[in-house]
């Protein structure tokens, strides 16, 4: 009853949010929103960028490299230098050269996977102006390449997909900041903390207990870590540590906030190709297998521990507790963690490592389908679109016809494109899992023994590569081998779809739409819905299910096992 | 082309840091600390933070989950569902409350996500009542009243689980055994 309330209120807002955000979005990017023209104005002419000079895809693609090349070096310098930076009470040393390069890395692609405990690594410094920084770049980055695709789909014979300097601002100023900061404000009222000043000492004069707890500017990073689907925790427990996530309202919170943008750009994309019913077939896709994936993982919670069962608690009514919080409880933990891992969020509320396996293998399986539903901010759009290239393809096949997407033909370069697009992902996850499997650094990695410890290496390659940055966390990451692969992972997963995307973009601008005929197959009819679903499942499935026999499937099967 | 866009990559790098990574956080502390000033700095009372779970010993007082509540070292304990440890931590933790005389519930022998979770399920405080009745010769009747009274619902009507702050609870359990003490713990 209560899982049924709370599913039948988030659908509600994000319909609300699908509705009038979806079309605000349209407007930022189309450049009608005029709200902070003065601040647009003073940041364009400091980057001498002419609004309405547009870039082609090659422009386009360089300009967002050189940014990001510019962000990773700022972020990096940051974290070594911390130790002469201000905002830093707890005095910290800087950062080590391999895991600085792993973390900038993973901020500036929207990963946030994170080997090191923030709470005695990261100064306030570091915190605020190098990590929550990257959480708002690489948010507007993701967006931007999404509506530069969807640009490419609409345009009649352009050479343009509009400009990355203007599309990152306007994302930033009109989109992500308003939203952030009042939601912060949501997070302080409920508990989340927000302070400059170090850590309290505190004692108990009840029970004698001396703490020292850390503190910090917490809840302005809470905000944007959500809204931008980055999921870097400020503290190691992350959405777990109730100074991050104090009650269930910010739990909720934080799920509504993952959620708004990548679901209302469905919306925006609707609008932009100039037909809703398209932007309405793709979300849902997405509802589809988000709802899938969190009844999967809801009940399996609810059923309780294994180990815990074995050593004598019978009746777990209340479900898996372990490492999960008394105040949020079964439901709300797996709808936080599966939407986290639906999207590239990756913040966690409770402990992935500690799921059941069937709860664990759905947190895996919304990464491994390519997190699409919704996904990331705009790398959720624009991957599932890659799909749809695909599966228009496939259904042309079976019809013999050269396919069409929204009247752009889909010829053999698209198609390569998208194949490029989709295929970086899993083969950089299983090679690097392979690798790590094979080589003693590898191994020395799992906390857990048996398939509990591959699904360990496995998830943490999954998670890198697809940008999410949650983990099974017993695995010792910090380690050269996870620490130099885990970047490597990242930032094939990111530009490697990124390229191909911006590529595909502007080769389907340079398109003349042809009409609509008696044998187009229509794309926003539901049965391409159950043909994109069914690609997804299929390219996931059939790519990753290997993979997935050896890690939670065997641990499933194995009931009543105990591994030492 | 390449030149032209990395000097604007340094110029936009150097916006964001002004602007989401300094101005951003500054101006939300300020927000912060003028609204809400108890919670922007950790919800501390006299005896520490009510969101920070701290561990009680001894049979006179209401126990937390068997967590480290260590802040400065906060997670979970990563052990997966099918963990020899896990289950050795379990059954050493059903053993310590069975010679407490206490039936655990689930909550009360499972470490959580934050490793500080500071509260614990109402049928867990119910459940420790026999005990601390004994320990501190309160009647049975006078503790369950206690916890009642302690008891969040869900937030909303529909947010979470209902739960029990056990620092709060403590405290209300010092006020009720001894009242000269109370507003020297509280």
């Amino acid at each position: 009853m209560q899982a049924a309330i709370t599913i039948a209120v988030l659908v509600i807002i994000l319909a609300v949010a699908w509705r009038f955000l979806g079309d605000y979005l349209a407007a930022v990017y189309g450049g009608r929103v005029r709200w902070l023209a003065p601040v647009e104005r003073l940041a364009l002419r400091a980057l001498g960028v002419d609004p309405t000079a547009e870039q082609d895809w090659k422009t386009y693609a360089v300009s967002l490299l050189a940014f990001s090349l510019v962000a990773i070096f700022f972020t990096y310098a940051i974290q070594r230098l911390q130790g002469f930076l201000p905002l830093n009470p707890q005095h910290l040393p800087g950062v080590t050269p391999a895991l600085a390069f792993n973390t900038a890395v993973s901020f500036v692609t929207n990963t946030n996977w994170q080997n090191y405990a923030g709470e005695t690594t990261m100064s306030y410094f570091t915190q605020m102006a190098a990590l929550a920084v990257q959480m708002f770049a690489s948010a507007a980055v993701g967006m931007a390449v999404a509506i530069a695709l969807v640009r490419g789909l609409a345009a009649r014979k352009r050479e343009t997909i509009g400009n990355f300097w203007v599309d990152v601002v306007r994302g930033t100023l009109y989109v992500l900041l308003p939203i952030a900061a009042v939601a912060a404000v949501v997070f302080v009222a409920q508990g989340a903390v927000q302070t400059l000043a170090g850590p309290a000492h505190i004692t108990d004069a009840l029970n004698g207990v001396r703490q020292t707890i850390p503190r910090g500017p917490v809840a302005s990073q809470e905000a944007i870590k959500q809204l931008g689907t980055n999921g870097g925790g400020f503290f190691n427990a992350n959405g777990a540590h109730p100074f991050e996530n104090p009650t269930p309202v910010t739990n909720f919170l934080s799920v509504v906030l993952i959620l708004i943008i990548p679901v209302a750009l469905t919306r925006t994309f609707g609008k932009m190709v100039g037909s809703m019913r398209q932007g309405v077939a793709i979300l849902a896709v997405m509802t589809v297998i988000f709802a899938g994936t969190l009844a999967f993982t809801a009940v399996s919670e609810s059923r309780g521990n294994a180990a815990v069962r074995h050593a004598g608690i019978t009746a777990q009514a209340s479900g898996n507790l372990v490492g999960k919080e008394t105040r949020f409880g079964t439901f709300d933990s797996a709808l936080y963690d599966v939407t986290s891992t639906q999207t590239s969020t990756g913040s966690v509320d409770s402990a992935a490592d500690s799921y059941t396996p069937l709860g664990g293998l759905g947190m895996l399986s919304g990464m491994m389908l390519g997190e699409v539903s919704p996904g990331g901010v705009g790398s959720g759009l624009y991957t599932i679109l890659l799909f749809a290239v695909l599966a228009v393809f496939i259904g042309g096949l079976m019809v013999g016809r050269t396919p069409e997407y929204l009247g752009k033909k889909i010829q053999a370069k698209e198609v390569q494109l998208a194949t490029i697009g989709i295929l970086v992902m899993p083969i950089t996850v299983l090679v690097l899992t392979a690798i790590a499997v094979e080589t003693s650094a590898g191994r020395a990695g799992p906390l857990n023994a048996g398939p509990h410890g591959f699904s360990e290496i496995l998830y943490a390659f999954t998670s890198q590569g697809n940008n999410n940055g949650s983990a099974f966390a017993g695995l010792s990451g910090n380690t050269d081998l996870y620490n130099i692969a885990g970047g490597i992972a990242m930032l094939l997963g990111r530009f490697g779809v990124i390229l191909p995307t911006l590529a595909l973009a502007g080769s389907l601008a340079g398109k003349t739409p042809v009409p609509e005929g008696e044998g187009t197959f229509r794309t926003d009819s539901p049965i391409f819905g159950v043909l994109l679903t069914g690609v997804l499942l299929i390219v996931g499935g059939l790519t990753f299910f290997p993979a997935l026999a050896l890690g939670p499937i065997a641990e499933q099967l194995a009931a009543g096992r105990i591994w030492p | 082309m390449v030149l032209r866009q990395l000097r604007r990559g340094v110029v936009l790098a150097l916006l964001f840091l002004v602007v989401c990574g300094l101005a951003y956080p500054l101006a939300e502390t300020a927000l912060a600390q003028g609204l809400f000033g108890y919670q922007a700095n950790g919800s501390i009372g006299a005896g520490g933070s009510v969101l920070i779970g701290q561990t009680f010993t001894g049979p006179g007082f209401f126990h937390t989950r068997p967590d480290s509540n260590q802040p400065m070292a906060t997670g979970g304990s990563n052990l997966g569902p099918r963990s020899a440890a896990l289950v050795a931590q379990v059954k050493s933790q059903i053993a310590y409350w069975h010679s407490q005389g206490v039936s655990p519930t689930n909550d009360l022998v499972t470490t959580s996500g934050s490793g500080v979770d500071p509260d614990i399920s109402p049928a867990a405080a119910y459940a420790q009542v026999p005990m601390v009745a004994k320990a501190r010769g309160l009647s049975v009747r006078s503790l369950e009243n206690l916890v009642a009274s302690q008891v969040h619902g869900r937030q909303l009507g529909f947010l979470g689980s209902p739960y029990v702050n056990v620092l709060e609870l403590n405290r209300a359990l010092a006020r009720l055994s001894a009242p000269g003490l109370a507003s020297g713990a509280a």
